[in-house]
């Protein structure tokens, strides 16, 4: 008590001060607040909602959300589709993240020498990116259409059987994989790009006059220095592959027997199709502790200073 | 001699790295090919058949490609018309006032950079509802008006602003809303030239969020308009006409990244997070 009064005296002759400070701080948070407001609306409250949906009974037609606990989780455990959509979700990010990391690696090795390619390289490699998802799935579409598609010609003129490869519930996953690695191998391209040109080019000379070859300048130099980039790369490479779905929606649906449904298609399928908006809802929770672990490499990484500040 | 073996080896190491970047391109090869050509039953890497311009003829006909344009320019337009202003006043605070619970701020900008919109769809979709929004274009664009990333894009650049340009601005008797559109929006083109490539192309191209809320024709993005006529029976063996759909539809970005590469580059990189 006395020490608020002995601040209060002391910060007298500063009341002007007080005020204006209070008026910062109204205007800061009048000028925060258009923004907050959506992003409160659609970022934080959906978040929210879908926590508390997750753990009710609701579905078309039903006048309002009836609570159940965790019954929509041990739903989800018993049931076997489930347990095959997380494997999917997996083993597509398995098969896209690393590869396309390190052909992302290799290309960003390729276009940082100065040649008069340079340019065509660049346009080459990185033009999948600006396409749109399902621009890319519905020409690969063709590419990988059973029997008259490119890919079962090229088989065929080289002795081999058609594999009508979208059809097969073996090779589904990777043929989507391939398609992605070469979408996305340009975009993370780039930060390895911007990573390698950030090591000081002193360090590398300095290597190559003490007699080290390319390839010991490679890994004793320039890989461990690209370590904080490959860990915030793996993190965002993560987040994007578990936010892909245009891709299934285009070319299987699903199929074959739901070897190709993936966990936000089946966030979509439960919600938009079944309109089993509880089911839906849980389903995105878990997607929400996915993200989440693939985040914390980011925010426990030096090189968030890199990227963020 | 030494230096004439690494000659030969950079010149290996060109070659193999335009052969990737021609195999890069045979997907594109074979679009544009075949979108220009007559159909046929054969689907072949390079066009055998005449040249032709009857394909985008029949797609823009048979498809309301024209309306999608126009749909697909005032999303991509409004939403980062509106994303500008916003994340400007929030991004002045963040860098500039001494705001107290900025803290609180920086945890919801963070959630949005780990929780990106698209998977959300359920709980968004329920509020869009919820304001009687869905199948319209301001049902589209609302959950992206608050934008974390350029928030954070622009939080950094206006810290590198002295200050002294600002106080500089007060002594001419500019006030806050003056100084934040005259020293500090002009000064961080680059970040806001950076984050208008980002925008623009994810509104662009995203497609399963514009596909849920829309029902009719009179709303539909490109994205939404190309994949149901991809999808559609008569579409299915007639590739030539998908080609020249997709071509329609892939073009505006593909020309502008051809003209500023280095700007789409860096740009990507300076986000760091795709949206």
């Amino acid at each position: 008590m006395r020490k608020g009064m002995a601040i209060s005296t002391l910060q007298k002759p500063s009341q002007e001060a007080k005020r204006k400070a209070l008026r910062k701080n109204v205007l800061g948070w009048s000028l925060m607040a258009p923004a907050l407001v959506f992003m409160l609306l659609f970022t934080v409250y959906p978040v929210i909602r879908s926590f508390y949906l997750g753990m009710t009974d609701y579905s078309l037609g039903m006048e309002a959300p009836v609570f159940i606990g965790f019954h929509n989780y041990m739903k989800l455990a018993g049931t076997a589709l489930f347990w095959k959509v997380v494997r999917n979700t997996l083993y597509f990010a398995l098969l896209t993240v690393f590869p396309s990391m390190a052909l992302g690696l290799g290309l960003a090795l390729l276009v940082n020498r100065s040649t008069k390619t340079v340019g065509f390289l660049r346009v080459g490699y990185f033009y999948p990116v600006v396409m749109p998802m399902i621009a890319a799935a519905s020409i690969w579409s063709f590419i990988y259409m059973s029997n008259n598609g490119l890919w079962d010609q090229f088989l065929r003129s080289i002795g081999g059987q058609p594999m009508d490869v979208l059809s097969s519930k073996t090779t589904v996953l990777p043929a989507m994989a391939i398609m992605y690695v070469w979408k996305e191998a340009g975009y993370l391209m780039v930060f390895f790009l911007s990573g390698i040109q950030s090591i000081s080019p002193e360090l590398m000379e300095a290597a190559k006059l003490d007699g080290a070859s390319h390839g010991q300048v490679f890994h004793r130099i320039m890989l461990p220095l690209l370590g904080p980039t490959t860990l915030f790369v793996t993190s965002i490479e993560f987040t994007n592959c578990f936010k892909l779905v245009d891709h299934v929606m285009i070319m299987t649906e699903g199929a074959p027997n739901n070897y190709s449904t993936l966990l936000l298609y089946y966030i979509y399928q439960q919600g938009f199709t079944n309109f089993n908006y509880g089911i839906s809802n849980a389903l995105t929770v878990i997607m929400l502790l996915f993200l989440l672990a693939v985040s914390l490499p980011r925010f426990f990484s030096q090189d968030r200073k890199i990227y963020y500040s | 001699m030494k230096v004439r073996k690494r000659d030969i080896n950079k010149h290996i190491i060109t070659i193999l790295a335009v052969l990737l970047a021609v195999l890069w391109l045979i997907p594109f090869i074979w679009l544009v090919g075949t979108a220009f050509t007559k159909a046929s039953y054969n689907m072949t890497l390079f066009p055998t058949t005449p040249f032709t311009f009857e394909n985008f003829k029949y797609v823009w006909n048979a498809v309301p490609f024209g309306r999608y344009y126009i749909n697909t320019l005032i999303l991509v337009v409004v939403t980062f018309s509106v994303q500008f202003v916003t994340s400007t006043l929030a991004a002045y605070a963040l860098a500039v006032l001494p705001v107290k619970g900025k803290a609180i701020v920086y945890v919801i900008i963070f959630m949005q950079i780990i929780i990106p919109n698209d998977v959300l769809i359920m709980p968004n979709y329920m509020t869009i509802a919820d304001l009687g929004l869905t199948d319209t274009k301001l049902g589209i664009m609302l959950p992206f008006f608050g934008s974390a990333l350029e928030i954070f894009l622009l939080r950094q650049h206006f810290k590198t602003i002295p200050h002294a340009l600002s106080e500089a601005a007060k002594l001419d008797g500019a006030n806050t809303w003056q100084t934040i559109w005259r020293v500090y929006v002009p000064c961080s083109k680059p970040a806001y030239m950076s984050f208008a490539v980002v925008s623009v192309s994810y509104h662009w191209n995203n497609y399963l969020w514009p596909l849920i809320l829309t029902r009719s024709p009179s709303n539909r993005t490109l994205t939404v308009g190309l994949a149901i006529f991809a999808k559609s029976k008569e579409a299915n063996m007639q590739w030539a006409n998908v080609c020249a759909a997709t071509l329609i539809i892939i073009a505006p970005l593909l020309i502008a990244f051809l003209f500023l590469q280095k700007q789409f580059i860096e740009s990507f990189v300076g986000a760091g997070v795709k949206e």
